[in-house]
């Protein structure tokens, strides 16, 4: 992982002072980038005929929770599809996890025949574009009877190979010597690889849990085409359903939007670094 | 769509030759065990990636070929008629797909250069010492933790060209305000581009800016004792000094943008007409609701390979700059 250090020698201080602009410029876009969330936020406290008739306004006039009530006990089952969210991004997390660092620790710390091959293909499917999968894993997912079912949700998507190239990066950088001291104590494969490999591993394992997590919370061609019922979606497709029943109650929707927000905010608000930097890392390994 | 899975590791793949060949000169029992134990291992991972990544994209293949109805038992070989239809004016796909992929480039040329240039500005500033930088690197990526379609319904109802809250507020600045910023061209493609941006910049700057980070502060001051000033030290240090992460950012923005779906389905619905209906729309589309599987299926290997021979093409680009 390359590290991001923040110290800039004291000889470029000067070169790389920033001026009052840049703080304006800086705060301006921080304005445009927060002004929307705050409208959605606060759009969701008003009642219909207030937002539609003081859109300019940004403050609930009356202030109601009025919306989330509605949508609580609406015809269209939101709790249901908030849990069945929770459940398939926390299920395919978990998969991804098991299935990612066993998969990783063989690439990075294993000689094996074929190896080049296996790890050929997995880095290939990282450029195909999502497009090319699409109708064909419906159909095998069909043929599973997993349409309209979390399954469909949940296992394609733990294919990924984002996690066992991610995690391979991390137990490469590893020092063999630890490995080598449990060996001469007579330690296995698999002991090293939970005893030490994981152990050792928990920021890396820790950063993938909550990318895996925000990928699949967010996921929204997929869901929309192989999730059919209406008590059967996930909240990205309800969204969906929610802008066709509800179109100008602008109020409820924006509640949806809001739930549908606050696990992935509060999730970022607390891993906000390192979801940062592993992303930001990504372009500058090689 | 711009998505965590498809960052990391376009680059990189060294493999550990070295230690391959200490160990073949062994005997042959324990490398046959290690094998095994590296298989099993492997074992679940490869077998949902074999289900759902190899098997489709080869099983996609096979569709194209084929006159495929899923509601229909029987689906008629056609050899590469399909491909050939997407290459024949005239043909039952080829108005709608080629004005679909019209709509994809216009978003892909309106919105990458727009994905970079603003980005590597943000970076340009956080790379300063700014106080409470991280605060700001924060602000500026939460909205990529949003999902698609939260973004969308949210910029539907601001956008909305009666009711929403831009044209209100645009008309109590006194500017115009019936601008129909969702229903009509430009502005539609306006509004895309513009919530993409909104959306995904976060995303590029903190990559960008830690690539400006590994740049040598001694080069900088070297062009200063050259006399170099502000706009010479970015063209001459910071773009050269980039480059590497450059490929990378335009690659991935390239591929996130010609791969937009969410917003064009859920904000303009495609719309007007067909204007806004993107390469992926009308693939989806065909296949999963007109049920023309071996259609579609062509068509998404077609635009994976303009995808393919596109990200060559900038590839070869940026080393050609380079030497």
């Amino acid at each position: 992982m390359s590290t991001v250090t923040e110290t800039i020698p004291r000889t470029s201080r000067r070169v790389l002072a920033p001026s009052v602009l840049s703080y304006v410029a800086l705060f301006l876009i921080s304005f445009i980038i927060v002004v929307p969330l705050l409208w959605m936020l606060l759009t969701s406290f008003k009642t219909d005929f207030d937002a539609i008739n003081s859109p300019a306004s940004p403050w609930p006039n009356p202030f109601t929770i009025e919306a989330y009530v509605t949508l609580a006990s609406g015809d269209l089952p939101i709790l249901r599809w908030f849990a069945n969210s929770v459940i398939a991004a926390t299920a395919q997390t978990v998969i991804i996890l098991v299935t990612a660092s066993a998969a990783a620790y063989a690439l990075a710390r294993l000689e094996f025949r074929g190896k080049r091959i296996v790890f050929g293909a997995i880095v290939a499917t990282l450029l195909v574009p999502g497009v090319i999968f699409l109708i064909p894993n419906y159909l095998i997912v069909d043929s599973f009877g997993w349409l309209d079912t979390l399954w469909a949700i949940i296992v394609p998507g733990s294919a990924g190979a984002f996690g066992v190239f991610f995690l391979r990066q991390f137990f490469i950088s590893l020092p063999a010597e630890i490995e080598e001291a449990a060996r001469v104590d007579g330690a296995g494969d698999f002991r090293i690889f939970w005893q030490i490999i994981l152990p050792l591993s928990r920021p890396a394992l820790a950063t993938l849990a909550v990318l895996s997590f925000l990928t699949n919370w967010n996921d929204f061609i997929w869901p929309i085409y192989v999730l059919l019922s209406p008590e059967n979606l996930t909240l990205q497709p309800g969204l969906s359903v929610l802008q066709g029943t509800y179109s100008t109650h602008f109020g409820i929707v924006m509640a949806g939007a809001v739930i549908a927000s606050v696990p992935v905010l509060i999730l970022f608000t607390l891993a906000q670094k390192q979801i940062v930097e592993s992303v930001a890392s990504s372009g500058v390994k090689g | 769509m711009a998505n965590p899975s498809l960052l990391a590791p376009l680059r990189g793949g060294s493999g550990s030759r070295g230690a391959a060949v200490r160990r073949t000169g062994g005997n042959r029992t324990p490398h046959g065990r290690r094998t095994l134990t590296a298989y099993l291992f492997l074992a679940p991972f490869l077998a949902i990636f074999l289900i759902f990544v190899l098997f489709p994209a080869v099983y996609g293949l096979w569709i194209s070929l084929h006159v495929w109805n899923p509601l229909l038992d029987d689906h008629p070989f056609v050899g590469l008629q399909n491909f050939f239809d997407l290459f024949t004016p005239g043909s039952l796909t080829f108005d709608d797909f080629w004005e679909s992929m019209r709509a994809t480039g216009i978003f892909v040329a309106a919105s990458v250069p727009l994905l970079l240039a603003v980005p590597l500005g943000i970076a340009v500033l956080l790379n300063r010492r700014i106080k409470g930088g991280t605060v700001f690197r924060g602000i500026f990526f939460a909205p990529y933790v949003l999902g698609v379609a939260v973004v969308s319904v949210l910029w539907r109802y601001l956008l909305d060209p009666q009711l929403g809250v831009v044209n209100a507020v645009l008309g109590l600045l006194g500017l115009p305000s019936d601008t129909p910023w969702t229903v009509d061209v430009p502005w539609a493609w306006i509004s895309l581009v513009g919530i993409t941006v909104w959306w995904t910049l976060g995303l590029n700057t903190v990559i960008l800016l830690a690539g400006l980070k590994g740049i040598s502060p001694d080069l900088y001051e070297a062009a200063s004792l050259d006399g170099a000033g502000a706009w010479r030290k970015f063209t001459n240090v910071t773009l050269p000094g980039l480059r590497p992460v450059m490929t990378f950012v335009v690659t991935v923005t390239l591929l996130s943008s010609a791969n937009m779906f969410g917003q064009s389905f859920l904000i303009t619905q495609g719309g007007p007409g067909t204007e806004t209906r993107t390469a992926i729309m009308y693939i989806a589309n065909q296949g999963l609701v007109q049920n023309q599987m071996g259609a579609a299926t062509a068509m998404s290997y077609v635009l994976f390979a303009i995808l393919a021979v596109v990200s060559v093409f900038n590839f070869r680009l940026q080393r050609d700059n380079t030497k």
